[in-house]
């Protein structure tokens, strides 16, 4: 029961996180919500595992933690080897 | 549950259609590989899940943002009205929403595919090829010249891919070098 609630929380973030994907106004909230959405994932992975009661499933999990950095860094690397994609975000 | 993923996804496939910043739709096309590997994960076919969170989350992404490396970032305007390839998309779509009419239910025991070889590979692929997966079993010995041939598939691709970038890049340079040498005089 606590681990279904869970996975509808978890649901209704990824919602949210989606949310941002779609509406962000500069790259870098976009890029923040595809790495949230990635961990999201990693968490309805784990959190599935346990409701179906096959705790296996985290292994899964940790390698598409792996994959999401790999991600990160790719695009890490995207902005700092090419020219500035977007107009410099505005100092804080 | 996995009537909310999809959702998320048809409105991640809007968001790709709708965004014009191809940054964007690389991030998006992350996001949607997840989602897509969540509902495979729920539907628990997990190999499969490991499978497109690899190849359609990291490897795309990475090989994505390669090429945008050498590209630009934004879409190219459209030269013609999108009728004709909405009206494909619309009949292929259609065609195969009618070929899941014919389907067996999703995940029945007597289903057809479950009928054929599968129980001969349950009961034997231990003994035949001393593998405990079955998976395994059948992708390395069963099936193994299958396998072998979707590795050279994709060996060759990927040796096709690095040619086609390395040689961009070479060009690039020496675009650079004459244009230098061009200001040199």
């Amino acid at each position: 029961m606590m681990f279904f609630a869970a996975t509808i929380a978890v649901l209704v973030s990824l919602g949210l996180a989606l949310v941002r994907a779609l509406l962000g106004p500069t790259l870098f909230d976009r890029v923040l919500a595809g790495n949230t959405i990635g961990t999201l994932a990693v968490l309805t992975l784990a959190l599935i595992g346990f409701v179906t009661g096959r705790p296996e499933f985290l292994d899964i999990a940790i390698l598409y933690t792996l994959l999401n950095l790999i991600g990160t860094i790719a695009v890490l690397r995207y902005f700092k080897l090419s020219e500035p994609v977007v107009p410099a975000a505005p100092e804080e | 549950m996995n009537t909310v993923l999809l959702l998320f996804m048809v409105v991640v496939v809007i968001g790709i259609i709708r965004a014009h910043n191809l940054f964007s739709v690389v991030i998006l096309g992350g996001a949607y590989s997840f989602l897509l590997a969540t509902v495979m994960v729920v539907l628990d076919a997990v190999d499969v899940a490991m499978t497109e969170a690899a190849v359609g989350a990291g490897m795309s992404t990475v090989l994505l943002l390669a090429v945008l490396h050498l590209t630009r970032t934004r879409e190219a305007p459209l030269r013609h009205a999108p009728a004709i390839p909405l009206l494909v998309c619309l009949l292929t779509g259609s065609a195969l929403v009618y070929a899941t009419v014919d389907l067996p239910p999703f995940g029945l025991a007597d289903n057809p595919q479950n009928q054929h070889v599968a129980p001969y590979y349950l009961d034997n692929a231990e003994k035949e090829t001393k593998s405990p997966n079955v998976v395994t079993a059948v992708l390395a010995s069963y099936r193994g010249f299958d396998t072998l041939g979707e590795v050279t598939v994709i060996f060759t691709a990927g040796i096709g891919v690095l040619i086609l970038l390395s040689r961009r890049r070479r060009r690039e340079m020496i675009v650079v070098d004459e244009g230098r040498s061009k200001h040199d005089a």
